[in-house]
């Protein structure tokens, strides 16, 4: 088996637009979340979200280039071009022929379906743009960055909701591991911020109308956010010959189905996918410092995890950190886990734990180390990073400090 | 502006060209407008127009729509407009 670690990092989310970026408002605990603005936005119940500000796709893509690239592309392609750039490799010959793309995404081109539906439905047009359906498909964006960057080995898309972006991160992980490629781009991305897409979520009366509290006894629900997460999973003999900058060490991941609620998650399912990443990764549970929580903010959630991370650390469960960044970035679906992977690598790589910001009273059903609200320097070896989606899919990746 | 003058400059915003240098006898090839590129044009041509044009993809010489070249399709849209009511 083969080593594998993360060589090139790249994101746009409510956060910033680069890695550094974000990492600089994890740091100061800043939160990305705000009014949301975009047509009909007064018809919605929900009216905040961690929306992405400042990016236009004029002068990053030429005019054909927009015609067919939805904003989850439009994202992906930005945060591919900055974790390409970082990690310094480039695809030809041999490596682009065996290299290839896994992203995940929940909805893919959503406000590609809705500006369509409206213009069909609502003004009663007849006739829609031809590119349509390859601007909205689930894997525009990584055939996208297939195309962009010429690699020409195995690339995909990976649906399981909020566990997209751990599902296709956790697969890139075991191409390289096994030799069958020595290099992958992988992360996900997701843009739901439209009319539709917000319109559907508010259905399920899950969500917060004032902010992301996770493990606060006050949280009342989670808030969507957008972007993207993009990394360069790269076989370690390979990285070293290369002389690049190694940002972690991907070192195992689990998943597990709970085969119980299409909505409701299951301590049980959870556990196994914790303990099965260490496991996977021949870890001690004592090992582990820092979870990235998948910590929505909804009371189902949050309480769930913690349960379940009592049982699969016991007492040590007192002793590590647990955060969720999702109160500062929000919850990007398909494409969360991409992004929450950046404060793992930053845990391990700097040494600074990023915090659960608007943290407010403690819950005694959450009663874990959460970072409340300012972040935390701590040297860690080992980190995980948790998603659990609707229908009970769950993915966790374990990575250590190199 | 004439329907020449119209459909010119749809395909010319297409070809990324000044409408003087599409020319009646040009090919869509000669235009460097590939497959993509001609149903995008079609489906700007169809909005300008408010017509339906009969173009399949899949077999285009078979349609009942000639784009040999830029004065055929002008000549196609004539006729497509004129028996729109």
């Amino acid at each position: 088996m083969k080593r594998v670690v993360i060589t090139g990092a790249g994101t746009i989310n409510s956060l910033g637009h680069s890695v550094p970026d974000t990492l600089e408002a994890m740091r100061e605990g800043r939160c990305g979340i705000s009014e949301l603005e975009f047509r009909d936005v007064e018809r919605l119940a929900i009216k905040i979200g961690g929306q992405v500000r400042g990016f236009e796709a004029e002068g990053r893509f030429n005019r054909q280039q927009m015609s067919l690239y939805d904003r989850f592309t439009q994202f992906t392609l930005t945060a591919a071009k900055e974790a390409i750039q970082q990690s310094g490799i480039e695809f030809h010959g041999e490596l682009a022929a065996r290299s290839g793309v896994v992203l995940g995404t929940a909805g893919g081109g959503v406000s590609t379906w809705d500006d369509n539906y409206r213009s069909v439905y609502e003004d009663g047009k007849n006739r829609v743009h031809p590119f349509v359906v390859p601007k909205l498909m689930n894997n525009a964006a990584a055939s996208h960055v297939s195309m962009e960057h010429n690699l020409k080995g195995p690339s995909f898309t990976v649906s399981t909701a909020c566990a997209s972006s751990n599902h296709a991160m956790a697969l890139a992980f075991q191409m390289v591991r096994s030799g069958a490629a020595p290099a992958m781009l992988t992360g996900g991305s997701e843009s739901m911020l439209c009319f539709g897409g917000v319109k559907a979520w508010e259905g399920l009366r899950v969500m917060s109308k004032d902010a992301c509290r996770p493990f606060s006894a006050n949280r009342n629900g989670m808030v969507q956010g957008e972007g993207a997460g993009v990394f360069v999973f790269e076989e370690y003999e390979h990285a070293k010959n290369r002389g690049s900058d190694i940002l972690c060490e991907v070192v195992g991941f689990a998943m597990s189905s709970d085969a119980a609620d299409i909505v409701m998650p299951s301590k049980q399912g959870a556990s196994r996918a914790m303990a099965g990443a260490l496991a996977d990764a021949r870890l001690n549970a004592s090992d582990v410092g820092y979870i990235n929580a998948h910590g929505t903010g909804t009371a189902a959630n949050d309480k769930t995890e913690c349960a379940a991370v009592a049982d699969v650390f016991g007492k040590h469960a007192d002793d590590l950190m647990i955060s969720s960044t999702k109160s500062m970035h929000g919850h990007l679906i398909g494409g969360t886990g991409a992004v929450e992977l950046l404060a793992c690598i930053m845990a391990l790589r700097d040494g600074i734990i990023a915090p659960t910001i608007s943290y407010e009273e403690p819950d005694p059903e959450c009663a874990l180390d959460v970072v409340p609200n300012e972040a935390r320097e701590a040297k860690i070896d080992v980190a995980l990073s948790n998603a659990f989606a609707f229908g009970g899919l769950n993915a966790v990746l374990a990575l250590k400090r190199v | 502006m004439s329907i020449s003058d119209r459909v010119i400059a749809i395909i010319a915003e297409q070809a990324v060209l000044e409408p003087s240098d599409v020319k009646p006898d040009s090919t869509l090839e000669d235009l460097g407008i590939d497959s993509l590129g001609l149903v995008e044009s079609i489906f700007a041509i169809e909005e300008e127009f408010d017509i339906s044009i009969p173009f399949n993809a899949n077999e285009p010489s078979a349609s009942d729509f000639d784009i040999s070249n830029v004065a055929a399709i002008i000549a196609g849209i004539e006729k497509l407009v004129s028996e729109k009511v």
